[in-house]
């Protein structure tokens, strides 16, 4: 019916060909302090108006399909997390620089 | 997006902290109490609603009209949070839940999303294949029950009322609650009264 | 306001190839035909709010979808899916 499949989204997801034979690993898997820590940040950031949850999905979305892949769940978040308050000046980026150097 | 964002992971939360706090945006303390209130969300709390809607008919009608209320009525806070909506098994209907775009799950009533419902397997087979998807969570629903799978896409969050299972009668909610797993609250697998493997 | 059980279609339209943009219909359903089942509330245009835009109210609708119209080897019996009225066109 739509001759424009090609232009889906790579996390736009639903019924593609490409993982309908990947197995789903169903096994329990424990948040780490690090996962926890990027969740905590992203619900401060939501309920002070910093940020939405659209634009973290948007920046999620953002993320060219091979790192998305590669990166965990919490590791997507935490770069579009950054790259939203970047966006909106909430911080600059030599701030940004000199903290993630400094640490 | 900002070549900067591809710092490593921790070393990006590390430095975001540091100006989150330096700004004012979001100390340590605040962080650290975050955690653990989104840590006190767990299946057991959609699985006490769940018992409690098995055993009076009242909460049931309410959980079904608007999850949320239902929700707040069993002592959880749903201020500022997306509206539940509640999706009914039955003889007929089996739901199953998906976000194939993301990961929208009702975080309010059964905490973190569980790796699985993440996974990029669960996301593009649950809406097309779920047969196939809930054979690997060992659950089979006769040939007869019709699958409704919801996707998951915008402002709601979505939780499945599963069917009581049968032997459980005069069973009080204390004792159904305990039954209850979070996959069945999402529809990959159904409660038994026998006790799990 | 569109009643349950209204036919309706979701606009064939690919936003993704004409830039950057933040879209809740999933691709798999555009094009295709499907029937209101019910109102759920208004919700503001997560395709502005994405991009810190100012963003109007729109209905959001339940909608359901015949699984075998998408796929032929489709294995369930309805598609449900959460979607907002200017993806909405009539059938």
């Amino acid at each position: 019916m739509s001759q424009n499949e090609s232009a889906r989204a790579h996390h736009d997801m639903g019924g593609v060909p490409k993982f309908l034979c990947e197995p789903i690993d169903t096994g329990t898997h424990t948040l780490t302090q690090f996962d926890r820590e990027v969740d905590a940040i992203r619900g401060i950031l939501g309920a002070k108006g910093v940020m939405s949850v659209d634009e973290l999905r948007r920046g999620i979305e953002a993320i060219p399909e091979a790192e998305y892949a590669r990166l965990t769940y919490y590791q997507r978040w935490i770069r579009s997390i950054a790259g939203n308050l970047l966006a909106r000046g909430v911080i600059s980026e030599a701030e940004l620089r000199a903290a993630v150097e400094q640490i | 997006m900002n070549a900067l964002t591809e710092a490593p992971s921790e070393r990006l939360l590390a430095g975001l902290k540091h100006l989150l706090a330096a700004k004012g945006i979001a100390t340590e303390e605040e962080i650290a109490a975050r955690v653990a209130q989104t840590d006190r969300a767990s299946p057991a709390q959609g699985a006490r609603m769940v018992a409690h809607a098995w055993t009076d008919p009242e909460y049931r009608a309410l959980l079904l009209r608007d999850g949320a209320q239902a929700a707040e009525a069993m002592g959880i806070a749903m201020g500022g949070l997306p509206p539940l909506g509640v999706l009914e098994n039955t003889e007929e209907t089996h739901n199953l839940v998906v976000c194939t775009l993301c990961s929208c799950y009702p975080r309010a009533v059964l905490g973190y999303p569980p790796f699985w419902f993440k996974s990029p397997g669960y996301r593009a087979r649950a809406i097309r294949d779920p047969r196939g998807v809930l054979a690997e969570f060992g659950t089979m629903l006769p040939d007869r029950k019709r699958i409704r799978v919801v996707d998951s896409t915008a402002d709601y969050r979505w939780m499945v009322l599963p069917q009581r299972p049968a032997g459980t009668e005069g069973w009080n909610a204390d004792r159904l609650a305990a039954l209850l797993r979070e996959g069945d609250m999402i529809g990959v697998t159904v409660p038994s009264a026998a006790p799990s493997s | 306001m569109l009643a349950p059980g209204t036919p309706v279609r979701v606009r064939d339209d690919w936003p993704e190839a004409r830039g950057p943009c933040h879209i809740r219909t999933p691709h798999y359903l555009r094009g295709r035909q499907g029937t209101v089942v019910r109102h759920l509330g208004a919700f503001r245009n997560p395709e502005d709010l994405a991009f810190a835009r100012p963003a109007p109210t729109l209905a959001l609708y339940h909608v359901a979808f015949e699984p075998r119209t998408i796929w032929p080897d489709a294995g369930g019996d309805e598609i449900l899916v959460e979607l907002y009225e200017n993806w909405l066109e009539a059938a």
